[in-house]
């Protein structure tokens, strides 16, 4: 049957992206954030996911004001980077896994009613390709196959917290109940406390991201009562994306063992935050 | 759109709500940097950018705010800053820049940056307009 291996939430901002792709990791800006990031590194490479789920938003790349799906899983067999407007980041095409994805749609729709829109073709963008490049740095391939968790954060309104821990709850439902003996990790992506529009930009929140780290691990139940509007005051209005991590939590027993928390202020505008768990 | 309707995060300050209302009066102007994304657009837009633009449907006062490239009359008029950052990447800026643009206080890019390596804005006195006239 098919296992979770853990989870990692990590923030997803553009700039890491470019900073790997320029060779920058090493430069006295970037260098506490990717030495913070090493022991998740070390984690993954130990690990070995044959499959990772990865949770995150699309920013006006795939999906635009015309239309905008709540969640959204990718069940093709293939993903490209999309072209920002820098022309695509150069990392490798994401394979996916449509006969694991389908089987997520299936037991996700008919057992515990979440209706994602399952997604053939999509392009993925720094959402997701940033996560893979601070896991997996710069391979020829991905190690692993991806399957996109779409989730609308941008267009208010965004699913709540709760839904989000639900959701990730009844994906791990969806994962246990998958014949093949396959390891899948799930990647929970965004936030931390940042907010990139009008006169209140560049606002860190770093007492307030410092409590979800905590309760990530030891309260999960509590975050996921948030409202939108404290999170849009206190982790900014580009903050509420952290709700995304509660879908990773979601997928995770009660009790989890913390392998690795990191917190680093600024990656450009936002506070990057990183927690990798296993189930205890 | 009920937009006389008082909502709880009308009082975030600084903070422009991407709710219906917005999207709706947005639309046109969001699509438009959406288009971006694709290097044939961009080509289009930077050989004749007054006849790029009538293929939306702007009002005056977007078009003008797209001109002037004045990001936070943007955001005033239905601009998503994720829409609005693919017109900034066309122009070859930051993050940084926008948030000095839109920001009243730092207003330069170095001293934007500055405030981001010190901890960023705080959240202090920035919770609530009733906070910020208060502090």
């Amino acid at each position: 049957m098919a296992r979770v291996v853990g989870g990692i939430g990590t923030s997803h901002v553009p700039s890491i992206g470019a900073a790997i792709d320029l060779g920058k990791v090493g430069d006295p800006y970037w260098r506490p954030l990717f030495d913070g990031v090493q022991p998740a590194r070390k984690w993954i490479e130990d690990v070995k996911p044959d499959v990772v789920i990865v949770v995150y938003n699309d920013h006006a790349s795939r999906f635009a004001l015309d239309m905008t799906p709540t969640f959204a899983i990718g069940v093709g067999e293939q993903f490209a980077s999309h072209d920002e407007g820098y022309g695509p980041r150069p990392v490798p095409v994401c394979h996916g896994d449509p006969a694991f994805a389908w089987h997520l749609v299936e037991s996700l729709v008919l057992k515990d009613e979440f209706d994602l829109a399952m997604v053939s073709e999509m392009t993925v963008d720094h959402g997701l390709t940033v996560p893979l490049s601070l896991m997996f740095g710069k391979p020829e391939a991905w190690p692993c196959k991806i399957i996109p968790l779409c989730v609308n954060v941008i267009q208010y309104p965004q699913p709540t917290a709760l839904r989000c821990l639900r959701l990730g709850q009844a994906l791990r439902r969806a994962i246990d109940s998958y014949g093949p003996e396959i390891k899948v990790a799930i990647f929970g992506t965004g936030g931390m406390s940042h907010q990139l529009q009008g006169e209140r930009a560049g606002l860190i929140n770093a007492e307030y991201d410092k409590m979800w780290l905590d309760r990530m691990e030891s309260d999960p139940d509590s975050l996921s009562r948030i409202g939108h509007t404290e999170l849009l005051r206190e982790a900014g209005s580009e903050g509420l994306e952290i709700i995304m991590w509660l879908i990773m939590r979601g997928a995770l027993d009660s009790a989890v063992r913390r392998v690795h928390r990191f917190y680093h202020v600024p990656a450009s505008n936002t506070a990057y935050g990183l927690l990798v768990l296993e189930n205890a | 759109m009920q937009s006389v309707r008082q909502r709880d995060y009308d009082d975030i300050p600084g903070t422009y709500v991407f709710d219906g209302e917005r999207c709706w009066k947005g639309f046109s102007l969001n699509m438009f940097c959406k288009s971006l994304d694709v290097a044939a657009n961009r080509d289009a837009f930077r050989r004749d950018p007054d006849a790029y633009l009538s293929g939306f449907d702007l009002s005056a006062e977007q078009r003008s705010a797209v001109t002037q490239r004045n990001w936070l009359e943007m955001l005033r008029l239905g601009g998503n800053i994720y829409y609005t950052f693919k017109l900034a990447i066309f122009d070859g800026l930051t993050m940084q820049h926008l948030g000095a643009a839109m920001s009243a206080n730092p207003t330069s890019v170095d001293e934007f940056r500055s405030m981001m390596i010190s901890g960023g804005r705080p959240i202090s006195g920035n919770r609530s307009v009733k906070e910020q006239c208060n502090g």
